[in-house]
């Protein structure tokens, strides 16, 4: 479903990775780990296209688009929860009517807020406006950038099965964490930045751990 | 798509009436002092009214370009839509034409009542209002290829302007000598058609140009 060959990417006079390759198949959930900076956002970006600074092969065998979680909501302050909801599904070419918006809204506990401006939300509820989107959306691959932070347990308990369940019916789910998840079938795809400096840097081995 | 855009830019705009009525108090105000300090004399007034007019408006364009991409930069809307099926150039269309129905479209609707302060006939008043619907498309469209670029930058403003303002020059002068030429009773067929012929070239490139400059903010 997904190949990555040969993945070179610099950034900030530090070598992020080089000769970096894995594959991934419907069903797989990849943690991707590393230390603060060590690239883990700035491959994701690079797997769903936002970011284009780099050398390699990234080859999709998609029908669709991924479904992308960045660090930053996707969500406009001036609209309600349910306007944003139903932007995003928009840009998704997917329709979404009021009850499918208020059935979510239930599941993400956010219910009775679909009037309200995202303004008056807090940091996890705006995550959880974001997170919405994955309850009803058919795209096959989620990549999700830190998808706990911000939330509270019962939030991350819900999560969790939401991407158990998603990964169990064919899906893919690519994402970064740094707690432990509860999850079956996953794997941690590891990256060990280098500075990029050529007496420092030894040859990089991207190390894949089942 | 572009529907829906423009109707979701337009809903967020008019959310924040500060955003929206700064522009449109900046053109007033420029244009209702001048007569203030240079004096009440019809001869200079009308000499120097299709010049303060379109400075203005081009003023009042560029100072609202900036925040035509940095709400959905900042929260990363732009993310979502670059990672979707739409074609990014759909969405910037749309973009660009709800920034000129809430910015421009006012500025060019009172205009005439400028005008009137700088005692321009009826003739000028026509000229100022076909110069201005055609001319301020072209700004927002140039515009918005300047806000890409520097959306990705903390401190955008000085530069958009100067990487702006030199494409903004043939329309300034354009625009002008339209108004002028209605006002000595010419044809100004001549002028409308190069703007017309401005107007298509920005709207055929321009999108394409800032839909490139979105690509290379967000990959930093």
């Amino acid at each position: 479903m997904l190949n990555v060959a040969n993945l070179r990417c610099e950034r900030d006079q530090r070598l992020l990775f080089d000769d970096f390759a894995f594959t991934a198949q419907p069903g797989d959930i990849i943690q991707v780990e590393g230390p603060n900076g060590a690239g883990k956002s700035t491959l994701l970006k690079i797997l769903c296209g936002v970011y284009d600074e780099f050398e390699g092969d990234v080859e999709w065998d998609l029908d669709d688009y991924p479904l992308y979680l960045g660090h930053r909501p996707g969500v406009n302050d001036y609209l309600t929860v349910g306007e944003n909801l139903a932007w995003l599904a928009q840009l998704h070419e997917q329709t979404l009517t009021q009850t499918e918006i208020d059935r979510i809204l239930v599941e993400v506990g956010l219910h009775g807020y679909a009037d309200v401006p995202c303004s008056n939300l807090s940091e996890g509820q705006r995550k959880r406006v974001s997170l919405a989107r994955f309850y009803v959306f058919t795209n096959k691959v989620w990549i999700l950038d830190e998808p706990f932070s911000a939330i509270d347990a019962a939030g991350i308990t819900s999560l969790e099965t939401l991407i158990q369940h998603h990964a169990d019916s064919g899906g893919l789910v690519l994402l970064t964490s740094h707690q432990p998840l509860r999850l079956s079938n996953i794997r941690q795809l590891r990256l060990d930045p280098q500075p990029l400096d050529p007496l420092l840097a030894g040859p990089l081995q991207p190390r894949e751990e089942r | 798509m572009l529907l829906a855009t423009i109707k979701r830019t337009l809903r967020v705009s008019f959310r924040q009436p500060s955003e929206l009525l700064n522009p449109l108090f900046f053109f007033v105000l420029v244009i209702a002092l001048f007569p203030l300090g240079i004096g009440p004399s019809e001869k200079t007034l009308l000499l120097i009214a299709p010049g303060i007019i379109w400075v203005a408006a081009l003023l009042a364009t560029l100072l609202s370009m900036e925040s035509l991409f940095r709400s959905d930069f900042d929260d990363g809307s732009l993310d979502q839509m670059l990672v979707s099926p739409q074609p990014l150039i759909l969405v910037v269309t749309g973009k660009v034409i709800s920034h000129w129905l809430a910015t421009s479209l006012p500025l060019v609707l009172v205009s005439p009542v400028l005008g009137l302060m700088l005692s321009v006939d009826n003739a000028g008043i026509l000229a100022i209002l076909i110069s201005l619907m055609l001319g301020t498309p072209i700004l927002s469209l140039l515009g918005a290829v300047g806000a890409s670029l520097t959306v990705g930058l903390k401190k955008g403003g000085v530069l958009i302007a100067l990487l702006i303002i030199p494409l903004y020059v043939p329309v300034l002068i354009l625009g002008t000598s339209l108004i002028q030429t209605a006002q000595q009773g010419g044809d100004y067929t001549g002028q409308m058609l190069w703007m017309m012929a401005l107007l298509a070239l920005t709207a055929g490139t321009a999108p394409i140009a800032t839909a490139g400059g979105i690509k290379v903010s967000l990959s930093r």
